[in-house]
């Protein structure tokens, strides 16, 4: 589509403009058309891998079980049986339990690792951070193992204690229970912690701490009023990042949980597979991302207030 | 180490990073009230110094008393000093408010009086009605003025600014420094400034310590800075200078005279000048201390002729660079433009001119 009207005002013709098409002018014009764009791949994946499998559980859990089909008439009894039977309650708020400790204890451990490298590291920071999650590159499958190797009966704590003479026999307490699954978990998910910690203290501007030392604040006050609020958004995305998956994780309790470590997760994988009801493991899914989701917003509001408190 | 009357007494101060020595052995002294600027280009150690006064930096050697008080050990949170950082690194999760009242932490104020406290603060930096804005809404201008109220709040015994109004535009400045003076005189406090602006510095200080490569070269008050620099170092950083290279004659008791490459003998009065005869000097002349003008003047002390270079119009005033027998380098002239037709604007490269300048126009200076 040559345009020729386009011409140098003395009549000597000017090289026209390639008009662009229609479809790259529109793209041109419109920002949030060129997002979405740049985001399509990615809004496709999700849409086919989150919402329609979302949409599928949302429908199994109003459905029954029937031998080894469905009854696909509509009902909430499955909803009625997990607020009504302690047995589910009881695991989801022991999931809950062995999650949020396992969750603080990571952020409570790798707070001040991150702290290190982003303030009293100077050179080759990316060697560090490397070195911190280098743990993580083995399979997490292995990194279970290797902790029932360090906790078991005959395991590398309970030997050492026996050879050093403080114990007489192996405690029993350390592998299949309720500890053992959260000092797995705490070591498992440490990377998850250190990086989004690390890089909202890396962010925080050195000159803020020097102000508020020159405004008379010792090392704990400017630590209280400065760093920790500032690192807020990383502590916030760390324990996100360990608290949503842990509490639906179920290698590590069926591994070293024992009869009292089992959590939410083993129940539900036992509904999709030994016990075959689908459309209650469908019911436990959707209720536990209910939890989390109520006890983020929690989570949220409360950190949100303690640091107008602080401030 | 003695006590001295100063308020901030700095004595023998070095600074080493590694073997790179920062300060190297500064001695002077800051009187009580006193506005008080360190002058250099960056790296001379202006920044290292304030940041000593501040407690961010140790001494190597040497010591600073502040108020009479060694404050070697003392921590920076313990000092009676507050620092206007130069990005002002004004609190970003804290509103106007929470900002300005930060230091009044410790002092156990209820919360209805640091209010107040702060609301004085926001009326006397002229941003009422801002406390409860967020930080992160603040223009330039704002944030300084607000890193200012955060540091005088806690009425400090020094005020140390880091070089606060390099960030902002020029006319924003040119109010600031105005405001920062006017601040200044009214409240009584000490203040150190940094700047490598020679201009601001002469218009804030009291006195101007010029340094470079670590050492203070002099400390002396503006016009004292301007009219009698100390070493040629110092009269090339402030302002512009013609230096000549010259050699001292004398003639007896009364007078010496200064035989100078390109502007003939010079007379000097002996008092002036003490120097043997056949010692080497440089003669500096500032520009606009030098007349220009298309015949010889009769009454002037001491006149050349030269011929015309090149010329800059610059408004206000016109710069000349003119050539001098004898004299490679060109010398320049700035005349102000007091009439709307200066001739001297209009003259082709080339015309005959005439410099003229008065004796006590001149500086005598060691050789570089």
């Amino acid at each position: 589509m040559a345009d020729t009207s386009l011409q140098h005002r003395d009549g000597e013709a000017a090289a026209p403009l390639r008009r662009p098409s229609r479809v790259s002018a529109l793209l041109h014009r419109s920002e949030a058309l060129r997002g979405y764009l740049l985001m399509s791949p990615t809004l496709l994946i999700m849409i086919l891998g989150i919402v329609a499998p979302f949409v599928i559980l949302l429908a199994m859990s109003t459905w029954t079980r029937q031998g080894f089909d469905f009854d696909t008439t509509f009902t909430l009894a499955n909803y009625e049986r997990t607020w009504n039977e302690p047995i589910f309650g009881a695991l989801l708020s022991r999931s809950f339990w062995v999650s949020g400790v396992a969750t603080v204890a990571t952020v409570l451990l790798c707070y001040p690792m991150a702290y290190y490298v982003a303030f009293h590291v100077h050179h080759r920071k990316m060697m560090w951070l490397i070195l911190m999650t280098l743990p993580f590159w083995t399979s997490y499958l292995l990194r279970v193992f290797a902790w029932k190797v360090i906790l078991g009966y005959e395991g590398v704590i309970n030997s050492g204690l026996m050879t050093l003479g403080w114990i007489d026999k192996p405690l029993e307490f350390l592998l299949y229970s309720k500890t053992a699954v959260i000092i797995t978990l705490a070591h498992a998910w440490a990377a998850f912690a250190i990086l989004p910690l690390y890089v909202s203290l890396e962010k925080i501007d050195k000159s803020l701490i020097e102000a508020a030392t020159d405004l008379g604040d010792g090392p704990v006050a400017r630590f209280l009023r400065i760093t920790l609020p500032l690192s807020m958004p990383g502590i916030i995305a760390a324990t996100f990042l360990i608290f949503i998956p842990t509490t639906g994780d179920y290698i590590t309790p069926a591994l070293l949980g024992g009869p009292d470590g089992a959590m939410i997760g083993n129940f539900i994988q036992l509904q999709f597979g030994a016990v075959n009801n689908w459309p209650m493991g469908a019911t436990l899914a959707i209720v536990l991302m209910l939890w989390i989701a109520a006890i983020a917003a929690v989570f949220l509001f409360v950190t949100r207030k303690a640091q107008e408190k602080i401030a | 180490m003695t006590k001295t009357d100063a308020f901030i007494s700095i004595q023998n101060v070095s600074k080493f990073f590694g073997t790179f020595r920062a300060i190297d052995d500064i001695s002077m002294d800051i009187g009580r009230g006193e506005f008080f600027s360190l002058l250099g280009p960056s790296g001379c150690g202006k920044t290292t110094l304030l940041r000593m006064l501040a407690g961010f930096e140790s001494t190597t050697a040497g010591e600073i008393f502040i108020d009479n008080q060694p404050t070697s050990d003392v921590p920076p949170h313990h000092r009676p000093v507050n620092m206007v950082f130069q990005n002002y690194a004004i609190f970003p999760h804290l509103n106007v408010r929470d900002n300005i009242t930060y230091g009044l932490r410790k002092q156990k104020l209820s919360r209805s009086k640091r209010y107040e406290m702060a609301e004085e603060m926001l009326e006397m930096i002229k941003l009422p009605d801002y406390g409860t804005r967020k930080a992160t809404e603040l223009s330039g201008g704002q944030r300084q003025r607000i890193a200012l109220a955060r540091a005088l709040i806690l009425r400090p015994k020094v005020l140390l600014l880091d070089e606060p109004l390099g960030a902002l535009d020029k006319q924003l400045r040119e109010q600031m420094q105005l405001e920062l003076r006017a601040l200044q005189r009214q409240i009584g406090i000490t203040f150190v400034f940094v700047t490598h602006d020679q201009e601001e510095a002469l218009t804030l200080s009291d006195r101007i310590a010029v340094m470079s490569g670590g050492k203070v070269l002099q400390v002396d008050t503006p016009t004292g800075l301007y009219e009698t620099p100390k070493t040629s170092v110092v009269a090339r950083f402030i302002g512009n200078m013609n230096f000549f290279d010259g050699t001292v004659r004398r003639n007896g008791a009364a007078a010496a005279a200064i035989e100078t490459e390109g502007l003939g003998t010079i007379q000097v009065p002996v008092a002036d000048l003490d120097k043997p005869d056949g010692a080497a000097v440089q003669v500096a002349l500032r520009p606009e201390k030098i007349a220009l003008s298309a015949t010889r003047p009769d009454a002037a002390e001491h006149a050349v002729s030269a011929r015309l270079d090149t010329s800059a119009y610059l408004g206000e005033r016109s710069h000349f660079y003119v050539n001098l027998e004898g004299r490679d380098e060109p010398v320049a002239v700035s005349q102000p433009n007091t009439s709307r037709f200066n001739a001297a604007n209009q003259a082709p490269s080339g015309t005959e001119v005439w410099l003229s300048w008065s004796s006590d126009a001149i500086v005598v200076l060691d050789p570089e």
